[in-house]
């Protein structure tokens, strides 16, 4: 049987290359792959595509990778917030592209993506700038927006546990985006908590079933949102 | 003026909506004012909150040392899980707030038109905002109930006859809690319920830039 396990950081993420667009798990702090990041940023990658929620909390994760010089474009929900003053910093000097896309349609645009659809239909938005220059219909009387699939080269995860083949249960709020995420990827790549045996996760409550996983890396509890780059 | 003196505070605002909160409901709650909410909820009555990034069932904040550092709210506020909640990915929060499974949205506003037009995520003169889910929430729910001051920090009427600032949804708002009144947004205009107590229904008028009809208006109680 394959063991998707990296021993080590680099081996996790070192395929990622320079102009790769990476979906990134989280919603705020929880579900962050942050260890993740930190091996990106550590890789000097530039010219990434990333697509999260928000922009960065602070100096870590997502902030970090913007504040190293690693993204050239963002595609999120919920950019301005006042933790992500590094995204604004360098958005306000024209360094970094944004994309802004509603919540729901950022996660079903993925969902799609990993589900072999070409788009979707959706009320969300009909009327609105963020539906400027796409293409609306009408169904049974009804208006709604095509969306069309948001897939990445990469998915960055972060899970509770895995067994070997990469089955994955979540913890809590940490879950929202990566199921979806590890879905929508050419390569998914996991930061997980804890590895455990085979036959050790009842399959009845495994989330995200290994045949969408690549490789995980297991990086035990660590407090979140914490500066690791010293 | 009675302005000064007679406005409702926040914690008011959020008690009087609290009211119209239903047993058995399921209810999202926008940033900011809205998440004041929960406190007022009557004991009695069994309201559940969704959260959009992945709760069913939000409870309050958590007590001294028990925060856990994955159980936020969309706010990104710690919170807790109350019995019989659950955990959802984002899909599927989504699959929620579209597919008509929200009794009701209570969301923060700029602006509300008389149509029911909802105008919440970004401002005019800003070239980009944060819409987070409040596009998909808007347009998903059974209901949307607006909540907000009355006036823009400069006076400006927040209650108009056509919006001027940039949409979120189309034809969504059904009421509207402010600092000075209840307003129902109803195919025939607005309806001015209920004013805040030492106010007049025209000095609500005067402050709101389409035409009220003031048949029957109570008063709010504050008390509760």
């Amino acid at each position: 049987m394959k063991n998707k396990k990296s021993a080590t950081l680099e081996q996790a993420v070192g395929r990622i290359q320079d102009g790769a667009t990476l979906l990134v798990g989280g919603f705020g702090q929880p579900g962050v792959p942050e260890i993740l990041i930190d091996g990106v940023c550590d890789l000097r990658r530039r010219d990434l595509t990333i697509v999260t929620n928000n922009a960065g909390t602070g100096h870590s994760g997502i902030a970090r990778l913007i504040e190293e010089g690693c993204v050239s474009r963002l595609i999120c929900s919920f950019p301005w917030a006042k933790e992500s003053f590094v995204f604004k910093e360098l958005y306000d000097a024209g360094k970094i592209e944004l994309e802004i896309v509603p919540q729901g349609t950022l996660a079903e645009r993925m969902r799609t993506a990993g589900a072999g659809l070409g788009g979707f239909l959706t009320p969300t938005g009909v009327g609105t700038d963020l539906a400027d220059g796409k293409k609306t219909m009408t169904v049974d009387g009804k208006d709604y927006v095509l969306e069309k699939p948001l897939r990445g080269d990469f998915a960055l995860i972060k899970a509770y546990q895995t067994d070997p083949r990469g089955n994955l249960i979540y913890r809590k709020t940490a879950r929202n985006f990566n199921p979806i995420m590890a879905m929508a990827s050419d390569f998914t790549i996991v930061e997980v908590q804890e590895d455990v045996p085979i036959d050790a996760l009842d399959p009845e409550i495994i989330v995200t079933p290994g045949v969408f996983v690549d490789t995980y890396y297991v990086t035990g509890w660590y407090e979140i949102g914490k500066e690791r780059n010293a | 003026m009675s302005e000064q003196t007679n406005l409702l505070t926040r914690q008011q605002i959020a008690a009087r909506a609290a009211q119209d909160m239903e047993d058995g409901w399921l209810v999202n709650l926008g940033i900011g004012m809205p998440t004041m909410i929960p406190a007022f909820i009557p004991k009695d009555r069994d309201v559940m909150f969704h959260s959009e990034n992945g709760l069913i069932g939000m409870g309050p904040p958590p007590a001294e040392g028990e925060a856990d550092q994955d159980l936020i709210s969309a706010g990104k506020e710690l919170v807790t899980m109350i019995s019989g909640g659950s955990y959802v990915h984002h899909t599927d929060s989504f699959a929620i707030a579209r597919g008509g499974r929200l009794d009701c949205a209570v969301l923060g506003a700029f602006q509300v038109a008389v149509n029911g037009d909802l105008c919440n995520w970004r401002l005019p003169n800003q070239t980009s905002g944060s819409v987070g889910g409040a596009m998909d929430i808007a347009a998903g729910s059974k209901r949307v109930f607006a909540m907000m001051s009355h006036t823009a920090r400069d006076g400006a009427a927040k209650i108009v006859a056509e919006r001027t600032y940039p949409l979120t949804a189309m034809q969504v708002v059904t009421k509207i809690y402010t600092d000075m009144a209840v307003i129902s947004v109803t195919p025939d205009g607005l309806i001015l319920n209920e004013v805040a107590p030492g106010l007049t229904a025209d000095e609500v008028q005067a402050v709101t830039d389409a035409p009220l009809n003031m048949d029957d208006v109570g008063t709010i109680n504050v008390a509760a």
